[in-house]
């Protein structure tokens, strides 16, 4: 038996809007996704490239050695071998960008000895500690300890 | 040909004694610029973190150190890394007295301890660059990953803001920077370790509680580290793959 027309247009129209919604579907996902998401996994590979390039704030150990041997020798001698430049001194990243442009503060004599030194129970006993009130209640620590090598000599 | 025989042959010896790779970044460790080499391979390279926390002494300087490094709002006091200070009745470690004043940015200053039966210790926390991270599973548009150097990163032009992973972390190490409306979280400084230096808190730790470890490096002090001492990893039973091994972990830290 011979159908009518009438009988399957409902099934032509519904296809057509089945293709159209694909077709935008991949239209605009084309346009969304960008081209290098899925290279490594689910994410934009690009995204490693701008995790790498921000900019430095701290030079790091190396740069400050670099310009600064003497210091260095003095300090590689004594209990702060191990700590970097930059504990102390703060971020120098852009003063080891410009050296002659942009000097770094001094840091402060006191405070910044007694951030790490001051005695606490939490601390690992072999930690050198006092109680900065008891120990030098008025006096800056370094009068006493060259703060780069600070055993009394 | 404008290359004298000197030029000549010193190029030509380096490519004799160096690779190509090698040659190149040659160039940068002589003028001083190491960090500029372009050979860094992220199939090389596997990041994690050791801590000793027997070495912490709460001084705070890897909180500053990070908070500059990576610009994070000083206030409201949210962290990438940050230091717990954790007072604990060894005979009752279910019930830990846990603060951390400003995260540790200030550093500690005393607590008096009543009773001398307590201890009490400092727990530097950062992200524990999982690899497999809670949080980059629940991500639904791909904008928190792992990297293939295994560090969890987030891709801030492509984050929603959903907050997802904020929940799902169970270090609670992540937050909203309420500059962008996005995540952000440890990257393990990513920007300095692919220039072959360290992380702004290993850095400056002056202690060297905590030292960056790249797995994948057979001369990296990390192997020695984990055969001689006795490490633990924050919730193992979340089997979180954490990569960040605390030696002398107190049963108490949660």
């Amino acid at each position: 038996m011979k159908r009518a027309p009438g009988d399957y247009v409902h099934l032509v129209k519904m296809a057509g809007l089945f293709a159209v919604g694909v077709l935008a579907f991949v239209i605009v996902r084309w346009v969304m996704v960008p081209a290098d998401f899925g290279v490594y996994g689910h994410y934009r590979a690009g995204a490693l490239k701008d995790n790498m390039t921000r900019p430095l704030v701290y030079a790091g150990q190396a740069s400050c050695v670099g310009c600064h041997p003497d210091v260095a020798e003095v300090r590689a001698k004594g209990r702060h071998a191990h700590v970097a430049c930059e504990s102390c001194h703060g971020a120098l990243g852009t003063h080891a960008g410009n050296p002659d442009g942009i000097k770094p503060a001094r840091p402060d004599r006191r405070t910044t000895c007694i951030i790490c030194h001051t005695a606490s129970i939490a601390k690992p006993k072999s930690f050198p500690q006092v109680v900065p009130s008891e120990h030098a209640p008025d006096g800056t620590c370094a009068d006493c300890h060259p703060v780069h090598n600070p055993k009394l000599s | 040909m404008d290359q004298d025989r000197r030029s000549f042959l010193g190029h030509a010896g380096k490519l004799l004694v160096l690779t190509a790779s090698a040659a190149v970044a040659w160039e940068h460790v002589l003028e001083g610029r190491p960090e500029e080499a372009p050979n860094y391979r992220v199939s090389d390279h596997w990041w994690g973190m050791a801590i000793d926390i027997d070495k912490c002494i709460g001084c705070g300087t890897c909180v500053r150190a990070c908070k500059k490094e990576n610009d994070v709002p000083l206030e409201p006091f949210t962290f990438r890394t940050w230091v717990e200070r954790y007072v604990v009745d060894p005979e009752d470690i279910d019930h830990p007295q846990v603060d951390s004043v400003n995260g540790g940015y200030q550093g500690f200053y005393d607590r008096e301890l009543l009773d001398p039966r307590l201890k009490m210790f400092y727990v530097p926390k950062l992200c524990n660059q999982c690899a497999h991270s809670p949080c980059v599973q629940v991500c639904p548009v791909g904008a928190t990953f792992e990297s293939p150097d295994g560090v969890v990163l987030v891709d801030t032009s492509y984050c929603l803001g959903c907050r997802y992973c904020v929940q799902a972390c169970p270090y609670g190490c992540r937050f909203i920077d309420p500059r962008t409306s996005t995540v952000d979280k440890c990257s393990l400084c990513y920007h300095r370790i692919t220039r072959g230096l360290t992380t702004a808190c290993c850095e400056t730790c002056p202690t060297g509680a905590r030292v960056l470890a790249d797995l994948k490096d057979p001369k990296d002090p990390i192997h020695a580290f984990l055969r001689e001492h006795r490490v633990q990893v924050l919730k193992p039973q979340m089997a979180t793959g954490s990569k960040t091994y605390y030696n002398g972990l107190d049963g108490s830290v949660r």
